[in-house]
């Protein structure tokens, strides 16, 4: 008896620090929703359950002509998918060879991979502006989106070679007798196999832009050209306490995909990332 | 890779060709990339090196010698040479060369091992079968090519211009095209280490950086872990749902929150003040003016930002731990606390190390939060660092609000070296890397 009052006790203990834990991670995301339906656009005023709710910030940032937020979206999406698209493509490249094949130069990429990753993507930004001015790239998506693509190498190439490394060589072996050559062998074999690391490669670097905002904030300068996190970062900073409202509206619209995908997909990315984290 | 290589083939008569000598060819495609090619009669790939080098240097004859010339002297007259694009081109330049280089030494070997070859009697095998060898063995540079040419452009040469600016004296008050920026050597670093307006901000910003990074990390990991464990119980119901709820934070992108939080936090209009701090019968805390309350705040918000990843990481380990161990150590005797430390611990740590390093070193530079939160305010008097800024957002407003490049570039170069020692000795030590296989 006195164990099951014990443990009655402790499973109660348990659900309270659960519950608490909830309350947190729940209070700043309701707020923000509540703020986001109150009318007028002072914080002051504002509360998290407004007494007559309205959408009028929804219907500003679609139907408003100064509102650039379909373009934000659109543009999001473009250097989201190409990114997307082009890291999968130029990683599982490189993992592919550092993987499955010896070349000169191979050990010591691999270290500089190891160290590049390291350094934050900050310190070089002077450069990056300069670079992309000199061929002419500032200020346009394609830019970002290549610098982008030849930032996440360094990562995504380990964690690609990595899960690589953890498919037995017995396959290509028989694919080569078999007679395929090393790309067939690659593009029929090989890549079904690490598609679930492929899918967290791509996955990442579809979310990295909507996320980022230092980046596109040094090359972007057009409101027209902004990503999403940049057109809502200067609807706060630029006027604070008066657009807050209608920054919760546009951030809610934008977390709200993002987080249904997060949660969708959540335990493949963790076994993913464990798999070529620590196996590789 | 050797073994899909064809045995070799020998001629009738075995002899070789005794005369043909692996010195020359080497001297000759020191002297043109092709060269040596041409002389061990292979006269396709030999003139196919031939045109490259040839339109290499046709092509890139100018901007190498401006590059290197920049590069070394970063201009002498002022208003017509550009330091900093005369530093751009040079570093270009040298990059450049060195991949030039590296085809050209691999020409060099290339003829010296066909010649060898040759000399004890090798036979070439047919075109199409060369061709199909020369594939074979192109195929990783093939695959690694972009990437790597990627890579060079966008990350190897922006760090190697961050890395040369600390060497300069490019600042906003010597700045091109109006002046030419010298090299000055260690002067940048010498100045952070004696100038007291550089020490002092250093010093204190540096050590509000390690506080920042161990406190708020561990108290991300500790709290992923406390709540992994409490899910994990047997005895508790729900997990999916609870599980669901408690990573909502990671789900939510980054900037949002950071920015909901800011809003949350406003002295005046913030609901912690107008709200919470008033249920505890408070009047409100200077959470974005008082140096203190700022950084109270932000590991606060950074714990609630990065322990749902810990969490569902921890989740997933704890799953993957055989029962055997717990009913070994039940056979024992073994509390609760035994069994967490001496095997729920280990296992999780092991599992993931190298990723728990990863959130000490994204933390260290956690933009972010300390710029989207308060700006790295509040502002200090007399000094370029705000109250809470961390090396990273200072480096931030040294380059672009006080224009001084070359310091933002020396601290930033001392942020790269703290990081990269730090982790590579961490990762070095992890298994990942010691299972790297050998050919």
């Amino acid at each position: 008896m006195n164990a099951r009052l014990k443990s009655s006790l402790e499973v109660s203990f348990i659900y309270l620090v659960l519950a608490a834990a909830a309350v947190a991670v729940f209070y700043p995301l309701i707020w923000a929703v509540g703020l986001s339906f109150n009318s007028g656009t002072s914080l002051y005023a504002s509360s998290m359950f407004p007494k007559d709710p309205s959408l009028e910030h929804y219907r500003w940032l679609f139907a408003s002509p100064e509102s650039h937020y379909l373009t934000w979206y659109k543009n999001t999406m473009i250097v989201s998918g190409c990114t997307s698209v082009l890291s999968v493509i130029v990683t599982s490249g490189v993992a592919y060879a550092f993987s499955r094949f010896d070349f000169v130069g191979r050990k010591s990429s691999l270290y500089a991979f190891l160290l590049l990753q390291m350094f934050p993507v900050m310190m070089a930004m002077v450069a990056i502006y300069i670079f992309l001015n000199l061929i002419g790239l500032l200020n346009t998506l394609g830019g970002l989106i290549l610098i982008y693509v030849g930032g996440q190498i360094p990562f995504n190439a380990w964690l690609v070679k990595g899960y690589l490394d953890t498919i037995p060589r017995e396959i290509d072996d028989a694919a080569k007798i078999d007679g395929s050559g090393p790309l067939r062998l690659f593009v029929t074999i090989l890549l079904p196999l690490i598609t679930p690391i492929l899918a967290i490669v791509a996955l990442t670097n579809f979310m990295m832009p909507i996320f980022d905002f230092i980046l596109p904030s040094i090359i972007l300068h057009d409101a027209d050209k902004y990503t999403l996190a940049v057109g809502l970062y200067k609807f706060v900073t630029e006027k604070y306490a008066n657009n807050f409202t209608v920054f919760a509206a546009g951030a809610i619209l934008i977390a709200l995909p993002v987080a249904l995908i997060y949660l969708f997909l959540q335990r493949f990315f963790i076994s993913g990332l464990a798999a070529g984290g620590t196996k590789g | 890779m050797h073994q899909e290589r064809l045995p070799q083939q020998f001629d009738r008569a075995g002899s070789g060709r005794p005369g043909h000598r692996p010195a020359a060819a080497i001297l000759l495609s020191v002297l043109f990339a092709g060269l040596g090619q041409l002389y061990n009669r292979s006269y396709l790939k030999g003139l196919l090196f031939l045109v490259i080098q040839a339109s290499f240097l046709v092509v890139f004859f100018d901007f190498l010698q401006l590059g290197l010339w920049g590069l070394y002297t970063l201009g002498t007259v002022p208003k017509r040479d550009h330091s900093v694009f005369l530093l751009v081109y040079g570093i270009l330049a040298v990059l450049l060369l060195a991949i030039a280089l590296l085809f050209y030494a691999l020409n060099i070997r290339d003829a010296r091992n066909e010649a060898v070859k040759l000399r004890n009697g090798w036979v070439r095998p047919p075109m199409s079968e060369r061709l199909r060898s020369a594939y074979r063995q192109s195929f990783p540079y093939l695959l690694t090519v972009p990437g790597f040419l990627l890579l060079i452009f966008v990350v190897v040469f922006p760090l190697l211009f961050a890395v040369s600016l600390a060497f300069t004296n490019y600042n906003l008050y010597n700045s091109p095209p109006r002046t030419l920026v010298d090299w000055v050597g260690f002067d940048n670093f010498t100045q952070l280490a004696t100038m007291p307006i550089w020490n002092r901000s250093f010093v204190g910003v540096f050590s509000w950086t390690l506080v920042w990074t161990l406190v708020s990390t561990t108290l991300q990991i500790g709290l992923g872990l406390l709540l992994a464990l409490l899910v994990n119980d047997s005895r508790i119901r729900f997990k999916k749902l609870i599980r669901t709820i408690l990573i909502l934070p990671w789900a939510v992108p980054n900037f949002v929150s950071i920015m909901i939080f800011a809003a949350l936090f406003n002295d005046q209009f913030g609901a912690v003040n107008r709200t919470i701090v008033r249920w505890f019968g408070g009047s409100g805390l200077p959470w974005l003016t008082d140096p203190f309350y700022t950084k109270i705040a932000l590991i606060a918000i950074q714990t609630w930002l990065g322990f749902p990843f810990l969490f569902a990481l921890f989740t997933g380990v704890l799953q993957s731990i055989s029962k055997d161990w717990f009913e070994a150590a039940d056979v024992d005797g073994g509390t609760r606390w035994q069994k967490f430390r001496h095997i729920t611990l280990p296992h999780v740590l092991f599992a993931t190390a190298p990723l728990l390093i990863i959130q000490y070193t994204s933390n260290f530079n956690n933009f972010n939060i300390i710029y989207l939160f308060n700006g790295g305010g509040p502002a200090v008097r007399g000094q370029t660092a705000g109250g809470t800024d961390i090396l990273i957002s200072w480096v931030y407003k040294l380059t672009f609000t006080n224009n001084n490049y070359s310091m933002a570039a020396a601290i930033s170069l001392i942020i790269g070296l703290i990081v990269m020692t730090f982790a590579f000795f961490q990762f070095r030590r992890s298994r990942s890397f010691r299972e790297e296989r050998n050919y």
